[in-house]
């Protein structure tokens, strides 16, 4: 038996000996994904089979009904929702940018540069992946009232720009480009600017799709902005106006609702990860912290 | 993936500086150096300081020297017998079935074909996609308290219950939902880096090892697998220790309520929001933010340890490898300190 037999990780086939592995994956897949299911059924549900006794899982006659009222529910306050909605992507839009272009500027300089204290700095970074935001929401929230920030549009976007795991990742991918390649950029007369642009960026896409997707997900589902920094109902986020009408909403149309807008968090997040799944799998190999 | 990027370049230890380049490194790296210490940095300094004084946000904050952390310690009651025994309950059942079953299920994962792996893991990385307040949402319904909560109402179906269980709001049942919700988010990032992980070991590894009588996938796991791939585990980890902290807020999102009925699913989070942005206590809020920083720090050395992939702890035998029987470890560092583990283990 000590022969060797082609290797048993990643294979390329479809094999019978493979079953016991679907008999262990797929049981847990559906585990993950009941609660999605019921988001996605829930949200589709007429009010009378929300209102049905014993509850059904399965959604039978899909309506947009829910939407509907979720955004009808919404214009009835001072600010329409559409503007909490337009409020939310300009934030995330934002965000994405600023904390992708600060993570590729320091990761460059962080992984090509020679400087003091530059193990150091990685060092800290790295400890700041442990960083838990809301274990100082405190001393966060005295800054932001000293800089000014409260009640200002950039106090959703700022605290969130400067990601450690975005710098991490994009340093450890930005030290697989070859010295070489930055080199010959120099001798064509580059600037540091032009090295970016036309070596780093293009060598680095799959990290940077894989910040652009981890800041969107912060951005987009944060509500400690909103509901601790801005008093000014017109620049709170979509996130937060949801979270602020579905929570004690549990029986009946309520449910409804929650589950609509529940799904409006949940979708951009799926779809856009879809979409950028191989690069993000590309960047986590080299993700390992050394 | 990594091979094409790597291209059997090894990196040179020097890199080209020049004047014009320090002025430029500056300024590229400020933003970010700038946001980092603004909203981590200064954060976590803050907090030490604060916990210090006495600070109800509107006066002055005066000093108190070591006065909030005896009074966390000795007088308050509900943090010692209700909060910290949470937390620590919390976080070692959530953080290491959390890691673990990530690591499980990368593994399965690796074992079948490219494109059922992609749906079988988009699946189930799906609940971090999620996020906050759609999970709440979800997961109060379903255990919520009256007859039309899904549990309720199946369990009561079936004959199991004779009336409905208030689930939240139960001392008893609180807890346990606490981590079963936390876990079942938390195959997020740490999760993608272990299975890639996997994905990447040289397969030329597993080749050599199976030339040096290695039988089964178990082996494969311990003697290849594993030792490979010792970076991601740790990148994993850190993962679900952040995801283990930052779901402090749970027990108050599922319940409604801060304080959690009875304190029942108190964490030091929910605390630290009791009293600071309850109270104003902000001075003992900072000292309990401190605590609670030094606890993931703590943990995290832990997880260091026993992952033991610190080099300056545990230094790799000298390379002695054979370059004719796996010439593809020149490639680079990392895998060629993998090698050395794979081998220096038969």
């Amino acid at each position: 038996m000590s022969r060797y037999q082609g290797n048993k990780v990643n294979p390329s086939h479809l094999a019978l000996s493979q079953i016991k592995f679907y008999l262990l994956l797929l049981p847990m897949a559906i585990f993950m994904m009941l609660p999605i299911i019921y988001i996605f059924t829930t949200a589709f549900k007429p009010a009378d089979e929300l209102f049905k006794f014993p509850p059904a899982f399965l959604v039978v006659n899909p309506t947009f009904e829910n939407f509907k009222m979720l955004f009808e529910r919404m214009a009835t306050t001072a600010v329409p929702a559409s503007r909490y909605l337009f409020n939310s992507i300009l934030v995330a839009v934002l965000t994405v940018l600023l904390s992708v272009v600060l993570a590729v500027t320091a990761g460059y300089i962080l992984s090509k540069k020679e400087f003091r204290g530059k193990k150091l700095l990685f060092e800290i970074n790295t400890l700041a992946l442990m960083f838990v935001p809301i274990a100082v929401s405190i001393p966060r929230f005295i800054i932001i009232v000293n800089l000014g920030l409260t009640d200002q549009f950039i106090a959703n976007i700022m605290p969130i720009i400067a990601m450690p795991v975005g710098l991490f990742l994009i340093k450890q991918n930005i030290d697989q480009v070859p010295d070489s390649l930055i080199e010959a950029c120099y001798m064509d007369g580059g600037h540091e600017l032009d090295i970016i642009f036309r070596v780093i960026i293009p060598m680095t896409k799959p990290a940077i799709a894989t910040i652009a997707i981890l800041s969107f997900q912060s951005a987009w589902g944060n509500i400690e902005a909103s509901s601790l920094y801005i008093n000014n109902e017109s620049l709170k986020t979509f996130a937060y106006y949801i979270s602020s009408f579905t929570s004690g909403n549990t029986g009946g149309i309520g449910q409804g609702l929650a589950a609509a807008s529940a799904l409006i968090m949940f979708l951009p997040n799926f779809i856009i990860f879809i979409f950028m799944q191989s690069k993000v799998m590309d960047t986590m190999a080299n993700s390992g912290i050394k | 993936m990594k091979k094409k990027l790597v291209g059997g370049y090894k990196p040179q230890k020097k890199s080209t500086t020049s004047v014009q380049g320090n002025k430029w490194s500056l300024l590229l790296m400020a933003p970010y150096l700038i946001g980092f210490f603004l909203f981590i940095i200064l954060p976590v300094l803050v907090a030490i300081v604060l916990s210090f004084t006495n600070f109800d946000s509107i006066t002055r904050p005066d000093f108190v020297f070591f006065n909030n952390y005896t009074y966390m310690f000795t007088e308050d009651t509900v943090f010692m017998q209700k909060v910290l025994p949470n937390t620590i309950l919390f976080a070692a059942i959530v953080g290491p079935t959390s890691f673990i079953l990530s690591f499980l299920l990368a593994w399965l994962l690796a074992q079948v074909p490219k494109l059922p792996r992609t749906i079988l893991a988009l699946l189930i990385y799906s609940p971090s996609l999620v996020g906050g307040i759609a999970m709440q949402v979800v997961w109060v319904v379903i255990f919520n308290g009256d007859a039309n909560g899904y549990l309720n109402s199946f369990l009561l179906n079936s004959g199991l219950i004779e009336e409905p269980i208030q689930w939240l709001q139960s001392t008893k049942h609180l807890f346990p939902i606490m981590c079963l919700v936390t876990i079942w988010g938390s195959s997020g990032v740490g999760f993608l880096s272990m299975l890639s992980g996997i994905l990447n070991v040289d397969s030329q590894l597993y080749e050599a090892a199976y030339i040096d009588g290695m039988k089964n996938r178990f082996q494969e796991l311990i003697h290849v697998t594993i030792p490979s791939m010792k970076p991601q585990l740790l990148f994993g980890a850190v993962m679900a220790i952040v995801n283990t902290f930052q779901a402090g807020a749970i027990g108050v999102q599922l319940s409604g309520s801060n304080p959690t009925p009875d304190y029942s699913g108190q964490l030091i989070v929910n605390h630290i929001e009791d009293y600071g942005f309850i109270k104003y206590e902000m001075g003992y809020a900072s000292a309990l933010s401190f605590v609670l920083l030094l606890f993931i720090y703590i943990t995290s050395k832990i997880v260091n340890r026993i992952l033991g992939t610190d080099e300056r702890k545990k230094k790799l035998p000298p390379k002695d490898i054979d370059e004719n029987i796996l010439p593809s470890m020149k490639l680079n560092k990392e895998e060629e300190d993998s090698a050395n583990v794979a081998v220096s283990r038969q």
